[in-house]
């Protein structure tokens, strides 16, 4: 039988304010243990919440961004359970008036509809000592630097129909929520965190599987496998003609499957009601209005005008508004009067090569708009050749240059002198007499090497076409 | 030296301004009553004795310095042992939280300060406020001045006590659910639970969030008035506080109550009252309507769902409230358990008094799932019919009287082993926290037993002055609140 996998994402996103969702303590990453919290944060008795309307903010920008319904009225609830991490008992949350609701983002003409998405606490951390879990632990502690922090929790509906389709939603997302700079997006830090409801049914058939809930996925990558893991997982139980139990399971980056949490820890009734100490809250439209128009291009958007204005292939735009940073530059470029394929060339291709070889994101680099379009230039009036342009457009990169200046520090200048040229060509032939023989003894291959030599010997100035010339009528004499 | 104990805080504001008496002589006068009459009556948790010195020397400073002195200069106040003080203890009366020192004031306690209060002690209460004798303390019983077989009320019954007893000139409380009105009718003073928002609950250990307000307790009603302007404003730290101006009380106190339309409700003056409160309460409208008020019955048939409302929504509030207390970060903690569970199961379990572990149970049972709709959402339901029940009514009366409690104060251990009896003694002053209402109680008379019985007077919301202005009337027009405890009247 043939089975179809349906997938719905619920993601952690952790908004950009400066502090915390219900006090004032810093909400960024980092700190000593226990550094950023003050009484509200760490549910001492008798202290009270205040609702941070940044928080509330950027949760109208992300809805906006998401093609949401904003409420009118939303309210704060408060989710029962206990455990160490979670100060008061009770985590402050949103239960059936959720600030956003009915959305859509778009991947590869699909529509993957956004059933809501709603504001909430972090809780703190646990360390354990001597265990991996609270289980078995020697002993453990608590920070609570990450409490309070806020999160817009983004619940997707089950449309998504495979893991790597799973995948490009999540990028999509995260894209999304970096162009409207609400969030880091780092999942590695826990910036943007994602579980997965898996299920799977005969295709043709209506009602939806059994699903499992997959947490623990702290990567792109992991996401997938996971899914994957657990669709394979699912389909061989059904296969044996076995039943799926509804349950959370946790992935195991280095098993590569997923395991059933112990039942104890998600046997939870979270007795939501409304949370006393803070009061409903009215989103005057007016505010809506003026988030709105506040919102910057999105990926999409970006995406299109870079194949409608700028004549970029589809898929070279895609590429390049994957990175917000990266395709703002681009722009600033054009703006700058850069020729935009091989901008965009010289960006996806030598710049990308090089922020992933030195771990760097491209805010650190010192490349300006100017430097590209004269770059660019020099490449296309023969100045420097592609070789050599990388290796200017490197030492822009690296610190604050000009392009001609660099050009003639490092004597990058294209060799198109074609008396020199010829001497060069002349020394590489007889120096290598033997190879010299085998071409004109027809193994014309040899010819490579000897452009390979001109080229070493000339630090890759010299201009290829000028260089081919040469050897032509050199080795044809 | 004894002639300071039992003034007013208009007669020490005289004294002191007229540099008759030092801030630090009514301090010393105080302490010295407390140590006599505190050992029996034990209304206090703890006495902030460094804290009471440091501000009567800061008073002392602005008398010498010939600064206007502020509005509550030199007055020695309680405050009950739920609201926070850094430095000191706030226990709540539990044994989960002997230990607990907060290291952030309560807002109410900063404006006390600022207005130039002395902080003599923090209150015995019933467990987190839940009770109606003190009983329910985690360490003491605190007694009746009156007669000292008998409760003093609660759950603020060390407030009321501390005020009747003359220890302080007068009191803050925290009303639930009666919690100041019931223990102010027992222990014959005057005692105010705001409109809800009127004062910040920033500081305050909540019991249940919706209903809990702080308010003053006094001797006299012009004392519960100047406090009232004190404590009361806009707080941003508290989201649910009323950022409304407010008025200076004490000027409201007009003694006039000419035209005031007053309705006594009917459903809290029949059944269920002792015949001898009723009685003084009959007689007070009669005064009332004397004083030129038009007083007339009226029916308020959602009130007698009042009570099992009350005991669905507050401890749903409260089983999330006082989850916070789970060993993990402050206060008690077993010491034994081999694992997290039994870790929180035992701290809990010989933390909490029995009462308490009650209310949580009841709570947690009534936002369970498959019993939401039912009790919780249904609660919420019927108290919206409570609160436009009283709005129709305020539509036709400026103000609704009735009892503050069924009976006077009854004796230790006569109702602790039936908690629907002991329900049972909030049936009046429920309604009015459900509603979010401003009320208080004033002494009207005195039972066979020679027990104060107490009026309660209802007004509609932020009707806080028109409260005050016909309780002063009654007062002013009566004898009752002249009479004092014997432990005042013999000082
Ligand atoms: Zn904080």
């Amino acid at each position: 039988m043939n089975y179809e996998p349906v997938i719905g994402l619920e993601v952690h996103a952790q908004l950009k304010t400066k502090s915390k969702i219900f006090c004032s303590c810093p909400a960024g990453f980092g700190g000593n243990p226990n550094e950023h919290v003050c009484p509200v944060c760490i549910g001492m008795p008798g202290v009270l919440p205040v609702l941070n309307r940044r928080a509330v903010e950027l949760a109208i920008r992300s809805g906006l961004a998401l093609n949401c319904e904003i409420a009118e009225i939303t309210k704060f609830d408060r989710k029962n359970y206990f455990y160490p991490d979670l100060p008061k008992g009770y985590q402050i949350s949103q239960y059936d008036q959720p600030i956003c609701r009915r959305g859509h983002l778009t991947i590869g003409g699909k529509e993957i509809r956004i059933h809501r998405a709603h504001l909430e606490e972090d809780a703190g951390k646990l360390v354990h000592a001597g265990a991996a879990g609270l289980h078995g632990s020697e002993y453990s502690l608590v920070d609570f630097n990450r409490s309070g922090v806020p999160l817009l929790e983004i619940v997707s509906e089950p449309d998504i129909s495979s893991a790597e389709e799973a995948r490009c939603y999540l990028m999509e997302l995260r894209n999304i929520l970096r162009y409207i700079d609400v969030c880091d997006g780092n999942l590695e830090e826990g910036s943007f965190r994602c579980d997965a409801n898996v299920s799977v049914r005969p295709v043709g058939q209506k009602e939806l599987g059994t699903k499992t809930e997959i947490k623990n996925m702290n990567s792109f990558r992991a996401v997938q496998r996971a899914i994957q893991s657990e669709i394979d997982r699912q389909v061989a139980a059904l296969e044996r003609g076995e039943r799926i139990v509804q349950e959370t399971r946790l992935w195991n980056e280095a098993t590569g499957t997923t395991h059933p949490m112990r039942s104890k820890e998600e046997a939870h009734d979270y007795r939501y009601f409304p949370e006393p100490d803070l009061v409903p809250l009215v989103v005057e439209r007016e505010w809506v209005n003026e988030v709105s128009a506040g919102l910057p291009e999105l990926p999409e958007q970006r995406r299109t005008r870079y194949v409608e204005q700028h004549e970029l292939s589809p898929e070279d735009a895609c590429l390049l508004a994957e990175s917000k940073e990266l395709s703002d530059f681009f722009d600033r470029a054009m703006l700058a009067g850069a020729p935009a394929k091989a901008a965009a060339n010289l960006l996806m291709g030598p710049t990308v090569w090089y922020l992933n070889e030195n771990k760097i994101e491209f805010s650190q680099t010192h490349i300006t708009p100017e430097n590209m379009k004269d770059l660019i230039e020099a490449l296309n009036a023969g100045t420097l050749s592609s070789s050599t342009a990388k290796q200017v457009l490197f030492e822009l990169l690296k610190a604050p240059g000009d392009v001609q200046a660099i050009v003639k520090e490092k004597g990058l200048a294209q060799m198109s002198d074609e008396k020199g040229l010829t001497e060069v060509v002349s020394k590489v032939l007889t120096d290598n007499p033997a190879q010299v023989s085998d071409f004109r003894g027809g193994k014309t291959k040899v010819r490579q090497f000897f452009f390979g030599e001109v080229m070493k010997a000339t630090r890759g100035t010299a201009n290829p076409q000028m260089v081919n010339k040469i050897l032509d009528e050199l080795l044809t004499r | 030296m004894k002639e300071l104990v039992g003034k007013s805080v208009q007669e020490l504001r005289a004294l002191l301004g007229g540099k008759a008496v030092s801030a630090r002589e009514v301090l010393a006068a105080h302490r010295q009553h407390i140590d006599s009459v505190e050992p029996e009556l034990q209304a206090f948790n703890c006495l902030t004795e460094d804290l009471a010195a440091r501000q009567a020397a800061r008073v002392d400073k602005l008398i010498a310095d010939g600064e206007v002195l502020p509005p509550l200069a030199g007055v020695p106040i309680a405050l009950k042992d739920n609201i926070c003080v850094p430095g000191y203890p706030t226990t709540c009366s539990s044994r989960i939280l002997e230990s607990y020192r907060p290291p952030y004031q309560a807002t109410v306690a900063e404006r006390l300060q600022e207005a130039g209060a002395i902080f003599v002690g923090k209150t015995n209460l019933d467990e987190f406020a839940m009770g109606s004798s003190t009983e329910n303390s985690g360490f003491k019983p605190t007694r009746n001045p009156w007669n000292t077989a008998m409760v003093p009320g609660g759950s603020s019954g060390g407030s009321a006590v501390a005020v009747a007893s003359g220890m302080s000139v007068i009191a803050l409380g925290s009303d639930t659910g009666g919690s100041i009105r019931q223990p102010a009718s027992f222990c014959g003073v005057a005692g105010m639970k705001p409109t809800y928002g009127r004062v910040s609950r920033f500081g305050l250990v909540a019991f249940a969030s919706s209903l809990d307000q702080i308010g003053p307790l006094g001797r006299c009603l012009e004392d519960v008035a100047i406090t009232l302007s004190v404590i009361s404003g806009h707080d941003g730290k508290d989201s649910t506080s009323l950022s409304l101006p407010v008025p200076e009380y004490v000027k409201e106190l007009t003694g006039d109550v000419e035209g005031l339309r007053i309705g006594v409700i009917s459903e809290l003056t029949g059944q269920g009252m002792d015949a001898e409160v009723l009685e003084s309460v009959e007689l007070a409208a009669r005064q009332l309507g004397q004083l030129g008020a038009g007083v007339e019955e009226v029916s308020l048939p959602a009130t007698r769902h009042a009570l099992a409302v009350y005991y669905l929504i507050a401890t749903a509030e409260a089983s999330a409230n006082l989850a916070r207390y789970d060993g993990v970060k402050y206060g008690y903690r077993h010491r034994q358990a081999e694992d997290l569970l039994s870790m929180y199961r035992a701290s809990r379990q010989e933390g909490f008094g029995v009462e308490v572990k009650r209310r949580i149970m009841l709570g947690t049972y009534a936002l369970s799932s498959g019993y939401y709709d039912a009790y919780y959402k249904k609660a919420q339901q019927v108290r919206r019919l409570i609160k436009e029940e009283f709005d129709r009514a305020f539509a036709r009366f400026d103000l609704l009287v009735c009892p503050t409690s069924p009976t006077v104060a009854f004796e230790f251990g006569a109702r602790t082993g039936d908690p629907l009896q002991m329900y049972l003694s909030d049936i009046a002053t429920i309604p009015v926290n459900l509603a979010g209402l401003p009320g208080i109680s004033i002494p009207c008379g005195f039972g066979k037993s020679g027990l104060p019985i107490g009026l309660q007077l209802i007004g509609p919301t932020l009707g806080d002055a028109q409260v005050l202005r016909a309780a002063h009337a009654f007062e002013q027009a009566t004898e009752f609140h002249k009479k004092r405890s014997p432990v005042l009247s013999a000082a």
